[in-house]
């Protein structure tokens, strides 16, 4: 508790840096991005060494989903810094010379960051990334579940960074709670609904935004292939994004799939195959597989597959290892859409495949559901496509792949409904921590005199033809000869 | 193409006006005018009946109406109606979109008289002036949506280097589902109808709850989008705290908010309970920094526009005190008391071009800014009011200690204080000194003084050498930043406030990495090692198997 009460001074030195105005100089984002860059360079191992530890992350796959796709991100702003920072000119009609208008991209000020436990590097400095090119002073407050990450965080990030305006506060709920009193100019939160409302409803107090990434159920639609090369390579990326990103315990992991009945024996034949090639004949020597966070979300899961109804629809793993904090990558057939399994986000490596009459009928499945973060679809029907698009309504949706586009800069990542709102990555990283001021900026030569009180029908007249973009009739006006209507 | 530049103005919000009061009165006691104000005309129609809702609650009969309970379990099933016609894909076509923008449109061509008459009598607005800061503005609003719908629901194609490899991406704009509006009274029309239209060109189904404060504004509004748009997906609901409260319970998929910052806190915590995203329009104190270089009659004419000639300084953008220097002060002084005159005459509590204070309650709370000690020595032009007219004349004060309640909160009325400094520069730190404003405002000749007031100052917008004007410029968002707000609208603003950007990736079936899947062997290690040491473009492509090696 010690530690809580010292926040105080922590962040009155973060409000005070940024007062100075030295956050909102290129200069310092530059150096605070670099810094991060560096950080990632040079903290690598240790940084495979606390994921390795706090989720059993393989090392290719902390890469990838953290440190690569980080490291990307930073070079991104780096050289794109300058453009973003830059006022957008606004148009304005021609008449309204010699009037400019342009859009400024202005910092909010001291903002929060709550990260998550599943990818406790990129979802942590992923939004780091935007606030500080955006030039807030920040707080970054890591999840204590994933705690080797959370204290490397806490230890790299004063030493790489300026560490009066860019601040780890360590801490579970009750750090968490304290932190959601303080006025912040802007809360960034990726968890689970339940916190996020919290943080929201906390929020409100001091007006403040928010944006909260959230999860849901994301489905894939898996439609009939018949081309081998097209199917294996389906196969691949609807298991690399279910188990092979962190076991499932990703908000945008694959939590189950869609398919037409006729083609589901067929699916679950070349999933288990896959599975096998991916993960060994015994799953459980795998090194390519990231184990359970820890008891209590293991304990959640085993639940899950413990209710008889749910047990007989295990049709491949299944295997459940609660010293190693192990669960084998496990496929379902139909379980009852009534049971935890179909009603909650799954977040672990349990794949429920549900068989529809028609692979249409997804679309009536996916709406009466919450909306989802993501929902992925694979198929080579054009028509399909064109009706998920638009029947459906999910954070994003990626055809024949899956979990990609976390890493693409140039559309928005973020949730709608259920799955939270606001958005990042990229350039949106960027404006999620700016405000955007509207400046208009006018001489003080031209004036018209019909703008000013006292009223008389002359003036209405005139304004009217002005509205109505009528010259002609406002000359008339002004002449003399039309008389307001 | 002047429509830009002209006269028109203004939005509003209000700091303790519109919903903040409906809250803390309930509303049967608003029922009746205050008092008899003698501009008023003898109301023709009933209000507080929810012409366009059909309920089964029960009746409550009422003193001379039959009047319809507004409860939650009302307001659950127009939430449930309304979601039916929008899961029915009604309003998601084009067509559907166009024809209620048109709806609104003409509803304003026909009805400008009703609608004219409506805010004479809510706020004796000068006919001058509804025209021009609600008729015409929110018919402007609806042209711009109309003419532009097209190009805003095309899906934005994502310029991405991954295009070069077998994937695209787009960005879909998708309605967010069933939205409600609650507007407030300053601008009873304009306020309503410019988010409505947002909504409506994106795709929504709406709920519009228009202030109980502009009685005859509200009823009016209630009646005429029943008559012109589609009701099966577009509604009022009139009334005040209770009906709000019953609203505020449903699960909406936007809450678009015009206020103030009290009622947005409550209207922010209840969407939590959903994860409802809010946008919040809301006020601040605005100021004015005038420099000693400008041409002082455009200034001070400028000025008196957008104070005065903004529903009589009742809008959430007009500007709210002045700071110059203390040599300057006594010029702009008198060059506003002489232009005043010019507007207003020289008894302006008679002016008909002037707006009235909207209640009595708003009308004793401005009068006892002025009441208190400090304050009401300072008066050096007008200070002369008529409760029975509600009227206050355009008030000047000089140099107000900073801690009185008339440079705390955001005044809302005739009343402008002006602070005097040595140094201009020194405006910054008490502007700063507050909460953020809706809008800032400098004139000044002097280019650097104009940098370091954009650089140095946040605020939702800033103009240069004019007041309210940018709130008239479709290309700029219009939007609060801190207490004034969050979420920004007009023009295309308004379209994005009210839909969802959904990301659409399309990817191919060639161009993949091994070292993308595991099992994570040795030999992909050491292309993942190899890789680490090069251009990290190819690294990531490589990764996400768009590398040819």
């Amino acid at each position: 508790m010690a530690e809580i009460e010292n926040l105080e001074p922590d962040l009155e030195e973060l409000r005070e840096s940024y007062r100075s105005g030295k956050t909102k100089e290129a200069s310092w984002r530059k150096s605070q991005l670099k810094g991060l860059l560096t950080l990632l360079k040079e903290q690598e191992k240790d940084i495979f060494k606390a994921l390795e530890q706090d989720l059993g992350k393989h090392y290719a796959e902390s890469y990838r989903d953290e440190v690569g796709t980080l490291t990307k991100s930073v070079n991104l702003a780096l050289s794109s810094l300058k453009d973003w920072m830059s006022s957008r000119k606004a148009k304005l009609p021609i008449a309204a010379f010699p009037s400019t208008a342009e859009v400024f991209p202005e910092p909010l000020g001291l903002v929060l960051i709550i990260s998550s436990w599943n990818f406790p590097f990129g979802l942590s400095l992923e939004p780091v990334i935007g606030a500080i090119a955006a030039g807030n002073s920040v707080v970054l407050k890591p999840s204590e579940l994933a705690p080797a990450s959370s204290s490397l965080l806490a230890k790299t990030i004063p030493t790489y960074l300026d560490k009066k305006a860019v601040k780890v506060i360590e801490g579970g709920a009750a750090v968490g709670e304290h932190l959601l009193r303080c006025k912040w100019d802007k809360i960034f939160f990726t968890g689970n609904v339940r916190v996020g409302r919290i943080v929201m409803t906390a929020a409100a107090n001091h007006l403040t935004p928010v944006t909260l990434e959230l999860g849901g159920k994301c489905p894939a639609i898996f439609d009939s292939f018949s081309s081998s090369w097209d199917k294996e390579m389906v196969i691949k990326r609807v298991l690399g994004g279910k188990f092979g990103a962190c076991a499932g315990q990703a908000c945008i992991a694959i939590d189950y799939i869609l398919v037409q009945e006729g083609f589901a024996p067929t699916l679950l034949e070349l999933l288990r195959n896959m599975t096998k090639k991916m993960f060994g004949e015994n799953p459980r020597e795998t090194k390519s597989m990231a184990r359970i966070i820890n008891k209590q979300h293991f304990l959640r899961l085993k639940n899950i597959l413990d209710d008889p109804s749910v047990q007989s629809c295990i049709v491949h793993g299944g295997g459940v290892d609660e010293d190693n904090l192990f669960i084998e990558p496990t496929i379902l057939m139909n379980p009852p859409l009534k049971a935890s399994i179909m009603t909650d986000e799954i977040f672990g490596p349990l794949l429920p495949i549900i068989t529809l009459k028609k692979i249409e009928d997804s679309i009536e499945f996916i709406n009466s559901r919450p909306k989802a973060l993501a929902i992925y679809v694979f198929t080579k029907n054009e028509t399909l496509k064109r009706r998920i698009i638009s029947e459906t309504s999910s954070g994003s949706v990626t055809f024949n792949d899956a979990i990609i586009q976390y890493a693409a800069d140039t559309i928005p990542f973020g949730g709608v409904g259920e799955s939270g709102f606001g958005r990042y990555h990229g350039k949106f990283s960027f404006d999620t921590f700016t405000h955007e001021k509207a400046i208009l900026r006018r001489s003080l030569l031209t004036e018209f005199w019909f703008r000013f009180p006292p009223w008389n029908d002359f003036k209405l007249a005139l304004t009217k033809s002005a509205y109505s973009f009528d010259y002609f009739g406002f000359l008339l006006v002004l002449m003399g000869l039309k008389k307001n209507s | 193409m002047m429509r830009s530049l002209s006269l028109e103005l203004f939005h509003v919000c209000s700091v303790d006006g519109g919903y903040t009061r409906s809250l803390r009165n309930q509303f049967p006691k608003q029922r009746n005018p205050p008092l008899p104000i003698p501009v008023l005309k003898k109301r023709k129609r009933l209000r507080f009946t929810h012409s366009s809702f059909i309920c089964s609650a029960t009746l409550a009969v009422m003193a001379d109406e039959k009047k319809k309970v507004f409860d939650v379990e009302s307001a659950a099933s127009l939430v449930k109606e309304l979601r039916g016609s929008f899961n029915a894909g009604k309003t998601k076509s084009y067509e559907w979109r166009i024809a209620q923008l048109k709806g609104i449109e003409k509803m304003i061509d026909e009805r400008e008289k009703d609608i004219i008459e409506a805010l004479h009598e809510d706020l004796s607005k000068p006919e001058h002036e509804a025209f021009v800061s609600e008729i015409s503005m929110s018919k402007g609003a609806c042209k711009l949506a109309l003419k532009e719908l097209g190009h805003w629901m095309k899906p934005e194609k994502a310029k991405t280097s991954m295009t070069t490899y077998p994937s695209s991406a787009e960005i879909v704009s998708e309605p967010l589902g069933v939205v409600l509006v609650i507007s407030t009274w300053n601008y009873p029309l304009l306020l309503s109808i410019d988010p409505v239209i947002g909504a409506i060109a994106a795709g929504n189904a709406v709920v519009l709850k228009p202030s109980e404060i502009a009685p005859a504004t509200s009823t009016l509004l209630s009646k005429l989008l029943e008559e012109y748009l589609d009701n099966s997906s577009i509604r009022v609901v009139e009334g005040a705290v209770a009906e709000t409260t019953a609203l505020l319970e449903q699960k909406w998929d936007k809450i678009f908010y015009t206020g103030s910052p009290r009622v947005g806190r409550i209207v922010m915590a209840a969407a939590a309970k959903h994860l409802t995203p809010v946008t919040l329009e809301l006020g601040g104190k605005c100021p004015v920094v005038v420099d000693s270089n400008v041409n002082l009659q455009v200034a001070a004419r400028r000025i008196i526009a957008g104070k005065w000639g903004c529903n009589n300084g009742q809008a959430c953008i007009a500007p709210d005190y002045i700071i110059t220097t203390k040599d300057f002060a006594p010029k702009l002084i008198d060059v506003l008391r002489h232009e005043l005159e010019e507007f207003f005459g020289k008894n302006p509590i008679e002016s008909e071009d002037m707006s009235r204070i909207v209640s009595v309650q708003q009308f004793k709370r401005l009068t006892r800014l002025l009441d208190e000690d400090e304050v009401s020595d300072k008066i050096i032009i007008g200070g002369q009011s008529d409760e029975n007219q509600l009227k206050i004349a355009p008030t000047i004060l000089v140099d107000v200690p900073e801690d009185t309640e008339i440079m705390k909160e955001e005044i809302f009325g005739p009343l402008l204080p002006i602070l005097t400094v040595e140094n201009l520069e020194e405006s910054f730190d008490v502007i700063n000194s507050k909460s953020k404003p809706l809008a800032a405002y400098l004139f000044s000749e002097n280019k650097q003084l104009q940098k370091d007031f954009v650089n140095n100052i946040s605020a939702g917008g800033m103009l240069i050498n004019d007041t309210i004007l940018h709130l008239t410029v479709s290309s700029l968002p219009f939007g609060g930043v801190g207490e004034s707000g969050m979420g920004s609208y007009h023009g295309k603003f308004s379209f994005d406030a009210f839909s969802h950007k959904k990301a659409v990736l399309y990817r191919g079936f060639t161009g993949e990495s091994p070292a993308r899947y595991p099992p994570y062997t040795p030999g992909k290690l050491k292309l993942l090692k190899t890789l680490t040491s090069g251009n990290i473009v190819s690294i990531l492509l490589a990764l996400l198997g768009f590398s040819k090696d």
